[in-house]
């Protein structure tokens, strides 16, 4: 249209940008340099100069350092707790959240009666909150009389928290099923609502084709639909690798604000991640610390993203 | 539709199983059995992950209704045997300090979401309706800061937010630290351009003939033919504030009387073990989770039309 609207649309955008500037642009670039600054105090603003030591810290282990044991370093809770625990549970929840999430969504959408119900029940978790119902399943999960060792018939097995009658403590890999299947549960709502929306645009001729061709039910799924909703299945994907990596309230729901303590033989002593690292490190007036592990996740993140949009162009059908 | 080919696919069925010398009815009665069997193992698979998806909405209201002697029965019970003891609910709204977190997130709620809308509301309108230079590259630009994860932006802020003493305790700078930074949503601009890109350019038109501005195009015309779209943000970013944790806890951290409920839920009720005290914490997430599953029945089409759009290309 005609250039004299040019200024007023500046004026229109001016609230966001401005918002954005001060609230978005400048903090990333502000916490990147907070990253390389010494000793910075957060209360002053200032700083005893640059140094790539919040970055060895939290990357190089120490001298003698063995895997697995906790020596108190940086390395030990940013590498060998934070980034383990996140990359761990963004490999198990993500694949196994998008297929429970397909074939909860091709199922609802093959059926007629009961539908709207179906779908209002796998739609509740998304409108809970995550602190709330991490302390529902902190207690399904409890070890003493929690109704998870009553289905398992495995009395007194620590999922989430100690023994406190024999003292056993938690065994990592409990304590890892525990909170995937809560992740799992909370975040199967959004991607099954997004597989449904693609689903009903599917073509129906796509179906009687295959019908025509003689096709199995189990085929045509795998054949048809799964292609057709290629572009849902990158999208899902997506924003689920980049949701996965910034886990942070589902541990502060299910093991309270400390991220629990496990025995550290089966794997890391608690299940913190690299956002709780982030959270912990700023309430420890330690914000170059925060800034440094926030700068490996934004890396970390990108290149998964990008690896990712690369491996889709070859594979999603438009 | 779907009738007519099963009948087309059995009438060619039939030329192939009489040169077969198979019994027609039989094949068709096999199909049919293939049929209910598919839909019987379809609808056990949603009962049994619907029986999941349920549970612990069903657990967190009967332990919230339980005795602490009943929750500390060997076998679990799956209704509440000693009777209801609904003064757990009177203990966890003395614990929360109820009417103090309400207000907090009552005023943090509706500040910031108003705020959001109306940011929203003109900035989805220049990109939707008015044309400027660099159009694309900022809107491309602001899409791509959807990447970014938020930690970035929070150490920054909070460092900022604590250079200018919003974090000592004062409730004016809190709140306000609590509401600004949470003004603009570069989701919901999205959600809402792509709404106003279906709103004629006719309609546009005929109001320059009229004489009216765009501002008053805008208000007049372009906001109340989206008001269901901007319902579903007022909606969703409400929700939002009810379930924030990160942010308040950080501003509000050793000042309770501060926090908004998500805060206080967790905060009243952090020690483990304490098996008399399960019934009143899971009263407490009760009160947290009600109102939104409320919101959510009374406002299912706005919030499920709002959620899924994201997934459609545009």
């Amino acid at each position: 249209m005609e250039s004299k609207n040019n200024w007023k649309a500046w004026l229109y955008l001016a609230p966001v940008l401005i918002l954005l500037a001060v609230f978005t642009f400048y903090p990333i670039f502000n916490t990147f340099f907070i990253s390389f600054m010494k000793n910075y105090n957060y209360i002053t603003g200032s700083n005893q100069g640059f140094t790539l030591k919040n970055y060895t810290d939290i990357l190089v282990p120490g001298e003698g350092y063995i895997w697995g044991v906790d020596d108190g370093s940086m390395f030990y809770r940013v590498i060998n707790t934070g980034l383990l625990n996140t990359v761990l549970l963004t490999f198990v929840t993500v694949p196994l959240s998008i297929i429970i999430s397909l074939a909860i969504a091709i199922a609802l959408n093959s059926i007629k009666p009961l539908k709207k119900l179906f779908q209002t029940i796998f739609f509740m978790p998304y409108v809970t909150n995550a602190i709330a119902i991490g302390m529902v399943f902190a207690i399904i999960f409890d070890t003493q009389y929690g109704i998870m060792n009553f289905i398992f018939g495995s009395a007194g097995h620590p999922w989430i928290a100690p023994n406190m009658w024999t003292g056993e403590t938690v065994n990592y890999w409990s304590a890892f099923f525990a909170i995937c299947f809560y992740i799992v549960w909370h975040s199967l709502p959004y991607k099954i609502l997004i597989f449904l929306g693609g689903l009903q645009n599917i073509d129906q001729q796509y179906y009687d084709a295959a019908k025509i061709d003689g096709a199995s039910r189990f085929k045509t799924t795998m054949r048809v639909t799964v292609p057709l909703l290629s572009p849902q299945i990158l999208y899902i994907t997506i924003t689920s690798f980049i949701g996965a990596f910034k886990e942070y309230n589902s541990v502060i729901g299910l093991f309270g604000s400390k991220g629990g303590a496990f025995d550290g033989t089966t794997g890391p002593t608690s299940m913190q991640t690299m956002v709780y690292f982030v959270y912990d490190m700023i309430a420890k007036n330690k914000v170059q610390l925060a800034s440094s592990a926030a700068v490996l996740l934004f890396v970390i993140i990108l290149i998964f993203t990008g690896i990712q949009a690369k491996v889709s162009k070859k594979r999603v059908h438009y | 539709m779907e009738k007519k080919l099963y009948e087309s696919s059995y009438a060619d069925l039939e030329l192939v199983l009489k040169d077969e010398g198979a019994s027609v009815e039989a094949r068709k009665k096999a199909v049919k059995a293939a049929h209910v069997v598919t839909l019987t193992i379809t609808y056990l698979f949603l009962v049994f992950m619907g029986i999941i998806m349920i549970f612990p909405f069903y657990w967190m209201l009967l332990t919230s209704v339980k005795s602490g002697a009943e929750i500390k029965q060997l076998a679990p019970t799956f209704w509440p045997t000693m009777g209801f003891r609904f003064d757990n609910y009177a203990t966890a709204v003395s614990r929360l300090n109820f009417p103090i977190l309400i207000r907090n997130t009552l005023i943090v709620g509706v500040i910031s979401t108003l705020g959001t809308v109306v940011t929203t509301i003109m900035a989805a309108f220049a990109f939707a309706r008015l044309e400027f230079k660099g159009k694309s590259f900022i809107f491309a630009a602001l899409m791509a800061t959807m990447m970014i994860p938020g930690e970035m932006m929070v150490i920054s802020n909070y460092a900022s937010v604590s250079l200018m003493g919003m974090t000592n305790g004062e409730p004016v700078g809190a709140f306000t630290a609590m509401i600004i930074p949470f003004m603009v949503s570069i989701f919901y601009i999205y959600l809402l351009r792509q709404n106003f890109k279906q709103i004629p350019n006719e309609l546009y038109l005929a109001a320059k003939v009229d004489g009216k501005s765009d501002w008053q195009f805008l208000w007049k015309v372009m906001v109340p033919l989206a008001m269901p779209t901007i319902t579903t943000i007022l909606i969703l970013k409400l929700m939002g504030t009810w379930n924030a944790y990160v942010w308040p806890n950080l501003i509000a951290t050793g000042h309770t009387e501060l926090y908004l409920i998500t805060n206080g839920l967790r905060e009243s009720f952090n020690a483990t073990e304490n098996y008399d005290e399960y019934g009143a914490q899971m009263a407490a997430t009760v009160i947290v989770t009600v109102p939104l599953l409320l919101v959510f029945i009374f406002a299912r089409k706005y919030i499920m039309r709002g959620v899924s759009r994201a997934g459609i290309k545009g």
